[in-house]
């Protein structure tokens, strides 16, 4: 049987279920005009029954689809002649593969014998079983439970207080996955990064000049040693981000004063939704702007100014990358401005000083760790940006502060790395794994600080 | 007396100075704002320049013989087997006569589509008793005449620096003059999957995988995240493990999205074993993208609801499931709901996480359901992007402009939705 005719079911016997339990309780009291001698509302019996009939019901499912994949193959193994029941892990893995692939009526790679022609014909046979079973379990578990909470109804059943108990724990489940997202990245970056730093040691990794991923796949190959000093990529990372500080933060800035101060309102109501469009486009679009627009431009203008320009430039890449978090910083800039207190401004004003000295000499320097907050922030979403990048910086690690050659970046190593066929436990993919852990912990560390900074001078002036 | 005087000199002398730096600041000021705003004219010119030809594609008119000799030999048509593109050839063959060597011929061929092949067969599936008669058929051309009917390629520069030779460039003239060369509404850019050939190559693939993506998104994110706001707002103690959750659902929303993919292959793929490039993983980890978006959103959609209302409610009696479920929760709905359609259009827009759970393949079969292969409209876009064929430049603008064409309807929606549905307290 299919899940979704599985769920499907499990929905209607849900909405029998509700329909009985309200109706029993009813009926215990003597009839809809007698509720109130009811605890709760007849509503709640039925939700009652509800939950006895789905949730026991649906855990049930979740771990039987989690853990029925392992166990057929397991079954299947187990069924399989001495001969492959000694293989290797890797070539069992193929074998079982084959047997899948078979199985479903896909390709299988290699000769077809009548061993394997068993196995799949077995696995087939494990599955349909597997799922029949699941499928009497769960139904019979769900009607099993509701009959149980439709016997237990009583009219001093606390049926409401029951309900709403449920309720809060699927409310306390629902957010903590948040900290379980935070959790599962932390674990699933960390435990590869250690597999890492088992290869290569932590020095090597946060010191080393030499950035070359490739590993050799045959002992005697050439050139292909593999060498796993990011420096060259923090350069890089830092380069461009410089590049886009450099561009946005000014004009980030500027823009949040005069918006806040100067213009007048029709031009910022104008404005601004036209910035925060900036901030809702794609960054893929940015990349493929960068690369094939940008990148060109800035190539042709060095190299009218005389100057040797890469077509991958950091400069490309940085400018457009400015250009996106402009919004973020001009955003976060007018917040700051903004929870400066009038006061303030009206007497700077009042003693005599212009708009621009008012401005540059008491509301920025007041707003000053709000617009630090914001800047980290903004440094943060450029350490992490990742499409510009890929799109319009370079491969080649090169360890240099020339705007103009190309450079490469974390976030570029980590997708070129990881995209393509990989095996786990090369030190190449694991180097992905390790890359991203410094991302991680980086940005985390810019986060904290930004928000905290951002968080803290708005609330003292309130 | 005498002070004040000098004082107030120093004052006027510097006036003049300071009124300037005042009007410079303030140009500097609009300025800076004028460069986004310039940027984002230049930007949209730009791409509706590149790419509004590309949804438009150059058809030629053949006359075609569907002869049953060249087609059924046997007496059968195999549909297989059969020679489609032989009947393309004999009818550019008719219309240049003159042209007899086998690289002129070759040239020839290569200015139809392969697609046109696949129309022939098409045309003869729907209809088996044309085999044997003659058709008039519009086919589309190869992307190569395409970009130069479009005036893509320049005719005048070198011909060892375009795609298509001078002969071809006679041949497409000749053409145009007897009226047999039309653009058309490129409805293959609509309706066909990923392809190597650029007139071949639509979008209809990567925006299914989107959709897939988006319903798993906002099947999951959308309760999930509701729930995990009104826990906060109102259920959950004040102590640090509010605390902590309150940190982390903002460390999250900042936290780069490509750490996110790296979460996804790790646990969904390498750990959970879910298939690769499925639109069930990467609707998962968007979900995941998009839960503190959708959180922050909620909350500050409860914030907005005046205590007055849970007074109210709270006085006549109800429990505080009910003040929240019954009273709250409808009047921050439509907040909530912009918060969502706002992470969802972020959700469309992203693409990094993808990369790394392997939605990047070439596949040309648009995906049927949640655990097919497929790719995402961004992740087309970037697919192309990287396509050396100038035919690929154009339709990456004419994906972009679709891409922006749909995260503009969901903000408008967003928009409408709160304004419509948002109350004045």
């Amino acid at each position: 049987m299919q899940n979704t005719t599985l769920i499907l079911l499990l929905g209607a016997m849900a909405v029998v279920a509700f329909y009985f339990g309200r109706s029993r309780s009813l009926a215990l009291v003597g009839g809809a005009s007698k509720s109130a001698a009811l605890h709760s509302l007849p509503g709640y019996y039925g939700y009652f029954t509800v939950v006895w009939c789905l949730l026991p019901a649906l855990a049930l499912m979740l771990l039987w689809l989690l853990f029925e994949p392992r166990l057929v193959v397991a079954f299947v193994v187990s069924g399989l002649p001495d001969a492959e029941r000694q293989m290797t892990g890797g070539e069992l893995n193929l074998l079982v593969n084959n047997i899948q692939n078979l199985a479903s009526g896909d390709a299988v790679s290699g000769e077809v014998d009548s061993v394997l022609r068993a196995a799949a014909d077995r696995y087939n046979e494990i599955s349909q079983w597997s799922r029949r079973l699941l499928a009497v379990l769960v139904l019979g578990i769900a009607g099993l439970g509701a009959t149980y909470a439709w016997r237990r109804i009583q009219p001093d059943l606390r049926a409401r207080n029951r309900v709403e108990q449920v309720i809060l724990y699927l409310l306390v489940a629902a957010s903590s996955i948040a900290i379980l997202t935070t959790v599962g990245i932390v674990l699933s970056v960390l435990f590869e990064a250690i597999r890492f730093f088992q290869k290569v040691p932590l020095t090597e990794f946060l010191f080393g000049l030499n950035w070359s991923p490739q590993t050799a796949i045959r002992a005697d190959q050439v050139g292909s040693s593999g060498s796993f000093g990011a420096v060259p990529l923090f350069t890089g990372t830092l380069l461009i981000t410089a590049i886009a500080m450099s561009v946005a933060v000014p004009i980030g800035l500027m823009t949040a004063i005069y918006l806040a101060e100067y213009s007048s309102a029709r031009m910022r109501a104008i404005a601004k939704p036209l910035l925060e469009i900036l901030a809702g486009i794609p960054t893929v679009v940015y990349g493929f702007f960068a690369a094939l627009t940008v990148a060109p431009w800035v190539r042709r203008a060095g190299e009218g100014l005389g100057f040797e320009v890469a077509s991958e430039s950091a400069l490309a890449a940085g400018l457009v990358m400015g250009i996106m978090i402009i919004p973020l910083v001009s955003s976060l800039a007018d917040d700051a401005i903004h929870a400066v207190p009038s006061a303030m401004r009206d007497g700077a004003l009042g003693l005599g000083s212009t708009r621009s000295e008012t401005m540059t000499k008491v509301i920025l320097p007041a707003a000053l760790p709000g617009i630090v907050g914001g800047v980290l922030l903004a440094v943060s979403r450029a350490i992490g940006e990742t499409m510009i990048v890929v799109m319009a910086a370079g491969l080649a690690a090169n360890l240099t502060a020339n705007p103009f050659e190309a450079v490469t970046t974390v976030t570029v190593q980590i997708v070129t790395l990881l995209v393509g066929d990989q095996e786990f436990d090369s030190a190449k993919t694991l180097a992905a794994f390790a890359l991203g852990l410094m991302l991680f912990l980086v940005t985390l560390c810019l986060n904290i600080l930004g928000l905290r900074f951002v968080r803290k001078y708005r609330e003292q002036y309130d | 007396m005498k002070d004040a005087n000098s004082t107030r000199m120093k004052v006027e002398a510097g006036l003049q100075r300071r009124r300037r730096k005042e009007r410079v600041f303030q140009l500097i000021g609009l300025l800076a704002t004028a460069v986004g705003i310039v940027f984002l004219g230049v930007f949209f010119f730009s791409l509706i320049k590149q790419g509004a030809s590309a949804f438009e594609q150059t058809h030629v008119r053949l006359d075609v013989e569907m002869s049953s000799e060249a087609l059924a030999p046997d007496g059968e048509l195999d549909l297989i087997y059969a020679d489609f593109d032989g009947v393309i050839r004999s009818a550019l063959r008719n219309l240049f006569p003159d042209v007899t060597g086998r690289g002129d011929r070759r040239e020839l061929n290569q200015l139809v589509s392969i697609a046109a092949g696949y129309q022939v067969r098409d045309m003869l599936v729907e209809d088996p008793d044309l085999l044997g008669g003659k058709a008039t058929i519009w086919v589309p051309t190869s992307a190569n005449v395409d970009m130069l009917v479009k005036g893509k390629i320049d005719p005048g520069i070198d011909e060892a620096m375009r795609p298509v030779s001078n002969q071809q460039i006679r041949w497409v003239d000749q053409l145009e003059t007897e009226g047999r060369i039309e653009t058309r509404f490129n409805t293959a850019l609509f309706t066909n999957g990923d392809s190597r050939e650029p007139e071949l190559a639509g979008i209809k693939g990567a925006l299914m995988g989107s959709v897939y993506m988006l319903l798993v998104t906002v099947a999951l994110a959308f309760p999930i995240g509701v729930a995990a706001a009104i826990y906060l707002e109102e259920f959950a103690p004040k102590n640090r493990w509010a605390d902590l959750i309150e940190v982390n659902i903002n460390n999250l929303a900042a936290v780069p999205s490509i750490v996110f993919g790296l979460l996804g292959l790790a646990v969904f793929i390498n750990w959970m074993g879910l298939p690769r490039s499925a639109p069930l993983v990467g609707g998962l980890v968007l979900s995941l993208l998009t839960l503190p978006v959708i959180i922050i959103a909620s909350r500050a959609a409860i914030q907005a609801v005046p205590p007055s209302i849970r007074q109210a409610a709270f006085g006549l009696g109800a429990s505080r499931m009910q003040v929240v479920f019954h009273h709250i929760m409808p009047l921050a709905l439509p907040g909530m709901l912009t918060g969502t359609i706002i992470g969802m259009s972020r959700a469309l827009g992203e693409s990094a996480p993808l990369l790394m759970i392997g939605m990047v393949a070439f596949i040309v079969d648009v995906p049927g359901g949640f655990t097919d292969p497929a790719t995402a409209l961004p992740v087309q876009v970037f697919l192309w992007a990287d396509s050396p064929e100038r035919a690929f430049a154009e339709r990456t603008s004419a994906a972009i402009i679709v891409l922006l064409g749909f995260l503009l309807l969901m903000n408008l929606t967003a928009v409408i939705i709160r304004k419509r549905m948002e109350r004045k307290w």
